[in-house]
Order: C-alpha cells, then structure tokens, then sequence
C-alpha cells in the first residue's frame, strides 16, 4: 500500500481540480483516537479503490448534530449555516460520511438551509464499490468461518433505513454472520445518541451499552461490527466492562474492509 | 310504536352527546401551533391503508397481532350488522337486510356469528395476558389503576356486547325454528344453535330474551360509543387520521425551527426580511399548546399498548423516561386544558404546565433519540418529537440544561466540536498514523 496522503479541498482548488466526493470525516473521527484510526481506514479505501476524495481539514466544524438534538436549534443552525456556506463555496456536490450522525444531518437536516448535497455514508460507498466489483475481500486477513454480528447505528438503520449497506461489506468475508436478538429496525440503541454521549444518564438500573453489551455477548462472537464512532466508544467500554477484550473485538466495517484487503 | 320512538330517543341523544364530546376534542387538538402535514396525499393515503386499515405495524408481534385482529375485524365487519339493527330499530322491521340479500344474508350473519366468537376469544386471552399472565408492557409508574380499569372495561363490555349478539340470534334461531309470527326465516347460526339448548323452549319467554338482548345489544353499542371519547379505546378512530398525517420524512431528520432561521438569518444579513413562521411566540415547547396540533392528535390517538415504552433504551435499563408517559402526560394536560377553558373561558391560566408539572426533566433528558418509540408505535405515533420540543424550551427559553451539555454546546461553539480540542488539530489525524 502506497502512502496515504489526504488532499484537502483547498488544495485542490488551488490545483483547480474538483474531487469525486468529499469526505466529511465528523468531530469524533478527527479527535477520537480511536475513530482516527477509522477515518484513516476509510481513506485508505478511497485512495485503494482509485477515487478522487477530498477533506476539508481544519475547515470542517461540528454539523450541529449533537446541539440539535439537545434542543440547542440555535446553535445548530449556526453551525449549519456556516458549513452550507462553505460547502457551497467549494461547489461540493456528493459527501460521503464517517458517521451516522453526521450522514443523517447532512443528508436531512441541511436542504431546507440552502444545502443540497448528496450524502452517502461509508458503509453505502464500501457498498457500492463491492457492487461495481472495485472492492473485494482478498490479499488480507481472512475472516473465514469466523462469528461476526452486526450492531445497527440507529441513525443508520431506523433514522435512515439503511440496513443492507453494513451487512454486504460482512456478506463478502465468507465468516459466519449472525444477527443480535435486537437487530436492524428492532436495534438497541448502544446509549449515546441524543447528546448522551457529551453528559452523564440519568439513574437507573443500568447503562444502556451494559445491556446492548449483553445481547452482543450472548451470541458470543469472535468481531461485532460497528458502524459509527460513538456506538464504537459505547461497544469497546461494555466489552472492556465484561472483561472481553481478549475474545470479541469491536471493529467498524471499515477496519473489516481494509483488514480483508490487507491495505 | 313506542319501541321506535324510544330507539330514535336513545340513538339521536348518543349521537348528539358523542359528537359534542369529539367537537371537543377536536378543539382541544386545534389549541396546538400550526404545521403543515397536507403534502402528499397519495402516500398518504397508502400510509393509512397500510398501517391503519391493514395493520401493518401489529406484525412484530404475531400473538397480539392475531388476537387484536379478531377484534378489529370483528369491529369492523359486524357494524354491518349494526346497520340492519339501526334501520329495524326505527321502523319496527325484524331482520330488514333479510329479503334484499336472500341467500347472501345467511353467510353475512354465519360470518359475523364466527367473528363475535373470534372477538370474545380475543378479549380472554386479552383479559388474561394483562391480569394472569401480568405481561410487564401492560404494567408500569404511568399505567395507574384508571388506565388498567379502561383497559379491562372495554374487554369486559366487548365480551358482553358479543354475548349479547349470540345470545339474541340464539333465541331468534330457536322462535324460527317454531314458526313463531314476526320472526322470518332467516340468517345461519353455527355458533348460536350451539347455545340454543341451553335457553328454554316457551316461545314468549324466547321473544323476551331476544328483545332483551337486541336492546342491551344495541344500547351498548350507543353507550360504548359515549364512553370512546373518555378512553385510550378512542383509537379506533384516530388511528384513521393520525396515520393520514404521519411524518413521512426520514425519522432521523428533525425539523428546522423557521423562528430560529429568521433569526439566525438577520443576525448573519442584517438586510434579511423575516419569513412568516408557524411557531408560537417561544421556542419549544412548555406546555400543550406550545406543541403542533400534530403531537397533540398523537396525545388522543395512544392506546396505552406500550409497544414504545417496551422497546426504549432508556426504560429498559431502568430510567425514568416512558415514551407512553410521555404520550398519557401530553392527553391529560391538554383534557385539563380543555376543561379550564370550559369552565373559565379559553383566557384562563391554571398556573401549571406540561413540562414540570407532568413531565419531569430527569423524563426528557433521558431519551437517546433512537427512534425505537416511534419505530414500535402501531399507529405511528412520535413521542420523540414532543420530548425534542420539550428539550427545546429548556435549552433556548430557560438555559436550563446539565452542566455537562452546557459545556458541549460551549465547544461546539468556541471549537467547532463537542469536545475541548482546538481547531487548528482538526487534521492532525492525517499526520499520525
């Protein structure tokens, strides 16, 4: 695997080129130590598969996601507002995202604003290059036989209906798929969604990635796949809580792709 | 003679009584704000057909789902027998639809003798599952002894309406059969001639039962009609409408405030005209009439099932929130509005207000917005939305929210991302791999 580089959308303006698609990378997958690893993964599928992306780098700011839906409508729309600003600037016309969230604001939230893109989440892009047969599952680790099971984001599946997309980048790996007792429209929510990931829950008998964590487990996979930065924060400490990290590994399916294709 | 004139009494002062009684609620339901749900009327319709009409959302799960058919199809379908039972009532006919519709009638009357036992089959098991078998969604801080009575009298009036309808041809089968004046030859029983052995064979005594059951079949039906408007069992009808208007967006696409655009707009383009918007005077929602007149017919249509509550990650691991709570909290506040404006005119303040005074803060920030609610909601019904508005007051009107919120609308503010990290190190996760 060649180098990665990362072009941003300034630079390539001032090239006077135009990227394919413009990678939103989100809050979480530019600080989230772990989610930088996942938006790291998702370029490198880009720069592997040959298409043109681009980021907007120290430009991007927060989509207003988590404000809104803490009722801060104001601020939201602040921040919508700049960011249609900007993205209209660079003429941007397809984005792809590293997060439900992100997807789902941007894909929903931001048309009546004046900002009309099209906006695909990575799991669709993984998707779509599997179905155009620019993406495989060969020349890596093989995931042959092994148990992998689905945690569906709930702004992925129930907010957005995707539910297929994640599940074609498993399909490919030839492992032994199975499905959470609670899964696509029926899913649990891993607990943070909502601005709970910035605050604390309110009392109760149990944290919700507690009892998510427990249907994981009693399927007893050897990877749950995720699909979103924060459900991958809420994973990893249930898993950690139940002392599993040695047996289940929590893997968004863009680290799947890039491990099965060793890039 | 008399009999007519007392049926028309009975059926104009219940009709008269239940439409004043949903010209109320219609009224309560118009006190909310203003939103425009009149696009898209073939999906609309299709939406309808198909959650409302076909019951779609009741599949997930297949026992409830079997039994509440039985009892909807029961409804629906012997409201034709209804009908014969209005035309005879008013002009002292016996079994009107009989002559019109020869042999056809005999299938019509089989067919709904087999309902009314589906439906009585329906409402024990019904009856069991929420008093024997306790099943936890039946059950719950919001499910006080008001709602667990309503629960249990419609089932009870049902099985009586049904008894009724089976005892009546039972005893109009055994007259038949005796050649008895006024009583034609008409109909089929295969569930009635069942019952028939156990009634006794003097055929005055027969008339009287039937009579009897006719008029406690039929005055029933009137009073039960009375009692809809009071009870969650009101959803037989707005199930109609309030899935008519369902939100046809995707469920994660919350809506844009047009108050807050307008402002955020003239703060950004001093020369920018404000739009006309629909939202009241303050942003979000404090009380019933803060909320759209959408959340509120949501307010009238819940049937308590608890299919959301049961489903809401947040109740699930123990916390306080119930999106069914939520909805039960929304119809109580706004019926004691109602009633206030009733009595005081519609000027009157009480002093009390949705959020506090029925629904706890601890209640609204406990939802993740996953959507299980309105995902599970058989009648499409979105609590979420109603929390969000809640949220909305909070945050905007009041600055009231935890401090840790507070410092996440901060960062997102001064950085650009919920957390406190600087915004010239937004791409560092470019350099260290």
């Amino acid at each position: 695997m060649s180098e990665l580089t990362v072009p941003t959308m300034a630079e390539l303006l001032a090239k006077g080129e135009e990227p394919e698609i413009l990678f939103w990378v989100g809050c979480a997958g530019s600080y989230d130590e772990r989610a930088q690893k996942i938006t790291r993964d998702i370029c490198k599928i880009l720069q592997h598969v040959g298409m043109k992306f681009a980021v907007l780098g120290t430009e991007e700011s927060c989509t207003g996601d988590p404000a809104k839906r803490a009722g801060n409508e104001f601020l939201f729309q602040m921040q919508a507002m700049a960011n249609i600003e900007l993205l209209n600037a660079y003429q941007v016309k397809k984005i792809v995202t590293g997060c439900p969230h992100c997807f789902n604001t941007l894909r929903n939230e931001y048309p009546n604003l004046g900002g009309n893109y099209e906006v695909i989440h990575h799991s669709q892009l993984i998707q779509e290059l599997i179905n155009e047969g620019k993406l495989r599952a060969e020349g890596g680790e093989s995931f042959k036989g092994k148990k992998i099971t689905f945690h569906d984001p709930c702004y992925l599946g129930r907010a957005n209906q995707v539910y297929e997309a994640p599940r074609k980048a498993l399909e490919i790996l030839d492992a032994e798929l199975v499905e959470l007792k609670r899964c696509k429209s029926n899913g649990l929510c891993c607990g943070a969604g909502g601005a709970q990931m910035f605050k604390e829950p309110e009392p109760g008998t149990k944290d919700v990635n507690i009892e998510r964590t427990e249907e994981i487990l009693a399927v007893q996979p050897a990877v749950v796949a995720a699909a979103c930065p924060f459900c991958m924060t809420m994973l990893s400490d249930g898993i950690k809580n139940f002392n599993k990290e040695q047996e289940v590994e929590v893997l968004d399916i863009a680290e799947i792709t890039v491990k099965a294709n060793g890039l | 003679m008399i009999a007519q004139i007392l049926f028309l009494v009975f059926l104009l002062s219940a009709s008269i009584l239940f439409g004043r009684n949903v010209a109320k609620i219609r009224r309560n339901i118009k006190l909310g704000r203003a939103e425009d749900r009149s696009d898209r009327p073939m999906e609309r319709l299709k939406t309808m057909l198909l959650v409302a009409f076909g019951q779609s959302k009741m599949t997930k799960r297949p026992v409830a789902a079997i039994m509440h058919f039985f009892l909807y199809a029961g409804f629906v379908i012997i409201n034709i027998e209804v009908v014969e039972i209005l035309i005879d009532g008013i002009f002292g006919t016996h079994r009107v639809f009989a002559a019109p519709l020869g042999p056809v009638y005999n299938y019509l009357i089989g067919s709904f003798e087999i309902l009314a036992l589906l439906v009585i089959v329906g409402c024990v098991v019904f009856l069991i599952r929420r008093n024997v078998l306790k099943i936890r969604r039946f059950s719950g801080k919001e499910m006080t002894s008001w709602p667990k009575s309503d629960a249990n009298y419609i089932l009870i009036i049902e099985i009586l309406l049904m008894s009724a309808f089976l005892k009546m041809n039972a005893a109009d089968y055994l007259l038949q059969q005796q050649n008895y004046p006024h009583y034609i030859q008409a109909g089929a029983f295969p569930v009635s001639q069942f019952i028939a052995p156990l009634m006794p064979q003097n055929a005055e005594f027969l008339v009287l039962i039937e009579r009897g059951a006719w008029w406690f079949h039929i005055l029933g039906i009137l009073a039960f009609l009375n009692y809809l408007p009071y009870s969650k069992h009101f959803h037989i009808i707005m199930a109609f409408p309030n899935t008519w208007y369902s939100n046809l967006n995707p469920k994660g696409s919350f809506n844009n405030m047009d108050s807050v655009t307008n402002e955020v707009k003239a703060m950004l383009d001093p020369s920018f005209t404000p739009l006309p918007v629909a939202e009241g005077s303050k942003f979000g929602a404090k009380d019933v009439q803060d909320l759209s007149w959408k959340n509120l017919m949501d307010a009238y249509t819940c049937t308590e099932c608890g299919r959301c509550t049961s489903v809401c990650p947040a109740n699930i691991t123990g916390k306080l929130l119930s999106p069914r709570k939520i909805m039960m909290d929304t119809r109580d506040r706004l019926t004691e509005v109602g009633n206030n404006i009733d009595q005081h005119g519609k000027d009157f303040q009480d002093g009390k207000s949705l959020l506090d005074n029925y629904i706890t803060r601890e209640e609204i920030w406990a939802c993740t917005t996953c959507n299980a609610c309105t995902e599970a909601c058989p009648v499409n019904i979105d609590p979420l939305n109603i929390i969000v508005e809640l949220r909305r007051y909070a945050v905007m009107e009041e600055a009231q929210a935890a401090a840790s919120v507070n410092s996440m609308f901060g960062n997102i503010e001064n950085n650009g991302a919920p957390w406190k990290y600087a915004p010239s190190d937004r791409f560092n996760w470019a350099k260290n791999d």
